[in-house]
């Protein structure tokens, strides 16, 4: 606490029944006289008068409390009469008794007990990601209706230079991270399956579990979930900042469609490139994979080619790859959607932009199992 | 309301904010050169000028967001601007700003915003704290259930009103007010105005305003700063109407102005 010159302390006392206050009534001292006054029981003694013509300096925290201690008394059934301060004071504490009565004292709304409390916010939460998921599903209709019309006329509608920026940003910048992670992915795969399988003498099969493994899963999953941390937070901190500088509203009342201008030309361009970031990261993946078996297993690559050749065809890669639009367009989706909610605060951005990466992160791998149960019904 | 003011016009003014010599600028461009200007205590001065003229860059400076090139700038009789640490702090617990749009802190509510100052430098219990919040929320004339709102929730006026509810937590001696008006409509400008001046009133505090509302100062300033050509002039509105600089001249006689001041005579 910094210190401030200080006179005269602050004093109160009690004297024949005279409530007696004098000295620096100001803002440092309140913290004091708060605790005292508060020890000291309105009710107690006989006090008949309050007088303060003592105060040498008075501000609005020593005003009210002066007011605080006065209604105290009055309260307790004292007949104190009026507050005595000095002359030039006096505006001060009747202006403060004026606006303070004419508002009624807001008193902080009951604070629950802490079950109760935990309770209430497990609901709230219940409810909240019930509506939340009511408004995306209502997003989403919007958007598909949306992508319908511009394919209708898309010569219109198609804003082929914004679509590009997306593919560019989203895919062409993602290749360094996504090609290194898928790299060190189908190494850590190969080891793991070689150290396991070598127990067996089937060091072969490595190769089996590496290219169905990388094709059908996690070529697609890894590359969704960087893209979705990558791109979907960048979708939603960019609309939301553009919301938060009023630029959606500009463009609402130019009659330009937000949905049009912004949103499709984020989802069309992630739809484009999450497919071939895919394909780039099972490549990369196998590439590791191949050199980890060659120094591990001692397997070399025409070995290793043709193992693979044996264990994957065309449709492997193929129900890897069709996920990847499915995913690339809920990533979009909730990015753009959490960007639009972003209200005109500097918190609700990071807020969003969090909750995005969380949606997308989640709802691609739910995305992800539910292909896996309709693909074994269908027997793929 | 205007011309009446309790505190001035005694035998020795007692100077609180002394400007001698400022120069500021950004990069070639001169905003100050060598201004002088002196603050009396309970005075209400308006600082007008131009767009670009420098009034915001004065406020700035005088409360040490910007650093001056040369000058000599006190408040309370001591060095400000480029003080440090600790004697900042002591001269930053006797003065309160608002900001144009009022500066609150948006992930708090009001309450806590006006709490943030007394935490820092009090050792307040929290109920005080909030009694005194509640206070000042009144005092500035916004209802109690302003307390819990977060400033997203409050209109361009009630968030002026809330920046200087925290702007008076610490019961300053002076008050900066950077454009206290602008951007409320004309009913809510003349309550501010008053509100201003009534709380100047009670709590004897010296008021340092930049404005652009020749309203609130034909209403509530007792002496007026004008920046022009770098420099400073000063004077009650009755002076500065017979100044003969082209700015100035048009300032006041122009049609707003005559507007503005024919309720004066």
């Amino acid at each position: 606490m910094a210190s401030i010159e200080n006179g005269a302390d602050a004093w109160f006392k009690i004297e024949q029944g005279v409530f007696k206050a004098g000295g620096r009534w100001t803002i440092t001292e309140s913290a004091r006289l708060d605790r005292q006054l508060r020890d000291f029981d309105a009710g107690s003694g006989d006090i008949t008068a309050m007088d303060a013509g003592a105060v040498e300096k008075l501000d609005s925290s020593g005003a009210w409390l002066l007011l605080r201690t006065h209604r105290a008394l009055e309260k307790a059934g004292r007949r104190v009469g009026a507050l005595q301060v000095p002359e030039r004071y006096a505006s001060l504490l009747e202006n403060l008794d004026r606006d303070d009565k004419k508002q009624g004292h807001g008193h902080p709304a009951p604070r629950m007990s802490p079950w109760h409390y935990r309770l209430y916010r497990i609901g709230k939460a219940a409810v909240e990601a019930g509506r939340q998921a009511w408004r995306m599903l209502g997003y989403l209709g919007r958007v598909t209706v949306e992508t319908g019309e511009m394919l209708a006329t898309p010569r219109k509608n198609l804003r082929f230079a914004a679509m590009a920026v997306q593919v560019e940003e989203t895919g062409i910048s993602a290749l360094p991270i996504v090609g290194l992670l898928a790299f060190l992915i189908g190494i850590v795969l190969a080891y793991q399956g070689a150290d396991q399988l070598k127990r067996f003498g089937a060091e072969i099969f490595t190769i089996n579990l590496l290219g169905v493994g990388v094709l059908r899963e996690i070529g697609g999953l890894i590359t969704a979930i960087i893209v979705a941390g990558r791109s979907g937070s960048a979708f939603t901190a960019h609309l939301g900042s553009m919301r938060v500088n009023q630029e959606i509203d500009a463009m609402q009342t130019m009659g330009l469609n937000t949905v049009d201008t912004l949103v499709l030309p984020r989802v069309i361009g992630l739809v484009i490139s999450l497919p071939l970031l895919t394909f780039y990261a099972n490549i990369m993946a196998l590439i590791g994979g191949a050199m980890m078996c060659y120094f591990d297993l001692g397997i070399t690559i025409p070995v290793f080619l043709r193992q693979l050749n044996q264990a994957v065809d065309v449709g492997t890669l193929m129900v890897g790859l069709v996920k990847a639009p499915v995913f690339a367009f809920v990533i979009a989706l909730v990015g753009c959607y959490e960007g639009f909610q972003v209200e005109r605060n500097a918190a609700s951005v990071g807020l969003l932009t969090t909750r995005s990466v969380v949606e997308s992160v989640f709802l691609v791998i739910v995305l992800d199992a539910a292909f896996s149960v309709m693909f074994s019904v269908l027997g793929i | 309301m205007p011309a009446e003011k309790t505190q001035n016009g005694s035998a020795k003014k007692d100077v609180i904010i002394h400007v001698e010599g400022l120069v500021t600028g950004f990069g070639k461009k001169i905003i100050h050169d060598h201004l002088d200007l002196d603050v009396y205590r309970g005075e209400v001065l308006g600082v007008v000028g131009g767009s670009g003229s420098g009034k915001s860059v004065l406020l700035r400076t005088i409360i040490g967001l910007n650093a001056p090139r040369e000058g000599v700038i006190e408040v309370f009789g001591k060095r400000a601007g480029q003080a440090e640490g600790s004697r900042m702090r002591s001269l930053e617990m006797r003065w309160g700003v608002l900001f144009q749009e009022g500066a609150l802190f948006s992930s708090q509510t009001v309450a806590e915003n006006i709490q943030v100052p007394l935490r820092e430098y009090t050792s307040m219990s929290q109920e005080l704290m909030d009694e005194i919040a509640a206070m000042k929320i009144a005092l500035v004339g916004l209802p109690p259930d302003t307390a819990q709102k977060l400033p997203s929730e409050l209109s361009g006026g009630m968030k002026k009103r809330a920046g200087l509810a925290r702007a008076l937590a610490l019961d300053p001696e002076l008050l900066f007010l950077d454009e206290p008006t602008s951007g409320l409509d004309p009913i809510s400008a003349n309550q501010f105005d008053e509100l201003i001046a009534e709380l100047q009133e009670s709590l004897g505090l010296t008021v340092f305003m930049v404005t652009h509302d020749l309203d609130s100062l034909a209403a509530i300033t007792d002496r007026i700063a004008v920046l022009v050509d770098k420099k400073i002039k000063t004077g009650t509105i009755e002076e500065l109407r017979k100044d003969t600089t082209p700015w100035i001249h048009e300032y006041f006689s122009g049609p707003r102005g005559h507007a503005a001041l024919a309720g004066l005579r």
